[in-house]
């Protein structure tokens, strides 16, 4: 019984998640004897989807994908899984995938665990690990349905390379309206998501006001990151909602997190726990992020970030 | 209109995590409970439709005894009624299915359930149970207003957020900014006392079952002392050299 991915893109590129997924996807498929079926709803024929693992690429020709409708989304996706006989669906951790899954879980009558951070450990029945608890702790759950659908954690399994020729067939599938209809959308094109990033550089009311924020976005254009804040500073109205993470916040998992000026809240520290190497910078040596902490610099912003970003910028230099 | 919101019994947010002795079940002792945040947002927007424009607001739990007094806590800030699904949460499948017995039955127009619980992060509730409904659906909603049966909606995405237009009867999957932190309340005396006396209604459902099981949980291998540097130049030769992130 194969193995469904949902293959996201953005502006007709797929992302890094929806390559891990698709490894992911391999791996599993591997084990089980099956083949991976990635599906697409944007022409996927500028981007090689088997040199991460898929064997087949199914690619959903109708115009009312064209844009992303969750409910679309998933009706499309119910259809190429009862089409194709697929068992397991492995889906991503973003925003829109969040939002579909639990409508094609019920469309299929499956199972669906978001946060899976490896593997299964058992195949029949699938039982996965993941997060729960803002990653404060880890959960073992079996799947009890026919069809299992499994949203991977960014950055939890890592992209592998395939030599795995994958052809692209097109796939019909029929939909009609939806009772949600997109007006317009407001996305900052040239701005680096907190959920893509790999590196996010996120600031706390140790900046003192939100005028002092130029640096914290210049060191994030230096390193190619996200921005993001504390919750007290989006509270205050520093920073947009959008950048606020920890627990009622965004998650974050990234490669690499930097804290500056912010002290490390528990529901802070939960929020930021999966990112692979996190690195503090505070002028209170007893602030609690120092113990979630990989690096970390005792000190005050205000001299530390400048002279971070005119290193950085040598240090690129070099290494371009 | 007819408002349900859904409230999860959830640890306070600065709780410790901890399991029972066999690492099976969450381990309730000392631990404070609270309204979900991500639902005490959506309790707030709720009650602003109310006063502005009339509603009637009934919030629901699908749990044991122990959590009416996070129910009463919502009577008390101004729900007028509450309904407890008597039932184990085992999983978001089967709380989903709990709910929509209740959302039938009662025929709401509006459901506004957290877009997750902060313990088992699920996320799957709300849109689960608009599926089941056959209601629309608006995950991660952080702006709604209601026109007759006429909404638009606001959902935040990767990176920015998306204008929505929908109908009645609808589920949203609510967050902050549906309103701020800053305007949540807190129950007076009055809503209090209020509340002692509101109705708490304990219904039984039937022919629920669950999609999955947690057999186990582990808490994170304790971490090692972070590595202190004296400066930019350093703590850049680490990043490369040692954790090979940049």
């Amino acid at each position: 019984m194969p193995i469904l991915v949902y293959a996201e893109s953005d502006q007709g590129i797929f992302k890094k998640s929806t390559q891990e997924l698709i490894s992911f996807a391999r791996a599993m498929a591997d084990q089980m004897n099956t083949e991976v079926i990635a599906a697409v709803t944007q022409d996927p024929s500028s981007a090689d989807l088997g040199q991460y693992g898929a064997h087949k690429v199914l690619n959903l020709e109708n115009t009312l994908l064209s844009t992303f409708n969750a409910e679309l989304v998933a009706d499309a996706l119910s259809q190429v899984a009862r089409a194709t006989g697929a068992t397991t669906v492995i889906v991503s951790s973003s925003a829109n995938s969040r939002y579909m899954a639990p409508l094609l879980a019920v469309s299929l009558e499956a199972g669906y665990v978001p946060n899976v951070i490896g593997l299964p450990e058992t195949y029949t029945p699938i039982t996965v690990a993941h997060n729960v608890f803002t990653n404060k702790a880890t959960a073992f759950t079996t799947l009890q349905s026919g069809i299992s659908i499994l949203g991977l954690s960014k950055n939890a399994y890592g992209v592998h390379q395939y030599e795995t020729n994958a052809e692209i067939t097109p796939h019909e599938v029929t939909l009609t309206s939806s009772s949600v209809e997109i007006t317009s959308l407001d996305k900052a094109s040239n701005k680096v998501m907190i959920a893509d990033a790999e590196v996010v550089v996120s600031a706390g009311r140790g900046l003192k006001g939100p005028e002092n924020w130029g640096m914290i976005e210049e060191l994030a254009e230096v390193m190619g990151a996200a921005t993001a804040c504390s919750k007290p500073v989006s509270d205050l109205g520093w920073r947009p909602h959008s950048e606020h993470v920890g627990q009622t916040g965004k998650p974050v998992a990234s490669n690499l997190y930097i804290a500056i000026g912010i002290s490390g809240a528990i529901q802070h520290l939960a929020g930021i726990n999966s990112s692979k190497v996190k690195v503090v910078i505070n002028t209170d040596p007893d602030a609690p992020f120092f113990k979630a902490a990989d690096y970390g610099i005792v000190g005050d912003a205000f001299e530390i970030v400048p002279d971070l970003i005119q290193k950085l910028r040598e240090f690129k230099a070099q290494n371009a | 209109m007819k408002i349900l919101v859904c409230i999860s019994h959830v640890p306070d947010t600065t709780s410790k995590i901890n399991f029972n002795a066999d690492q099976t079940a969450f381990d309730t002792a000392g631990v404070q409970y609270v309204i979900n945040p991500n639902d005490e947002f959506g309790l707030t927007r709720a009650l602003w439709l109310k006063e502005k424009q009339g509603a009637t607001i009934h919030v629901v739990n699908v749990g044991g005894p122990e959590t009416e007094p996070t129910l009463r806590k919502a009577l008390a800030i101004g729900a007028d009624e509450a309904i407890r699904v008597n039932q184990p949460a085992t999983d978001g499948y089967s709380v989903a299915q709990a709910l929509s017995a209740i959302v039938q039955e009662g025929q709401y127009d509006l459901v506004i359930a957290g877009r997750e619980s902060i313990d088992y992060n699920g996320g799957m509730v709300p849109g689960m149970l608009a599926k089941i409904c056959g209601y629309a659906f608006v995950n991660t909603c952080i702006g709604l207003e209601i026109e007759g049966s006429s909404v638009t909606a606001v959902r935040e995405i990767d990176g920015g957020k998306e204008n929505l237009k929908t109908t009645l009867p609808l589920v949203i999957g609510g967050q902050k900014g549906l309103v701020e932190e800053s305007d949540l309340r807190i129950p007076n005396m009055r809503g209090i006392m209020q509340a002692r006396t509101k109705p708490l209604h304990v219904k039984q459902t039937e022919n629920i079952n669950s999609m999955s099981q947690t057999l186990r949980y582990e808490k994170p291998a304790p971490k090692q002392a972070v590595t202190l540097v004296e400066n930019a130049e350093q703590l850049i030769n680490l990043l490369h050299n040692e954790a090979k992130v940049i």
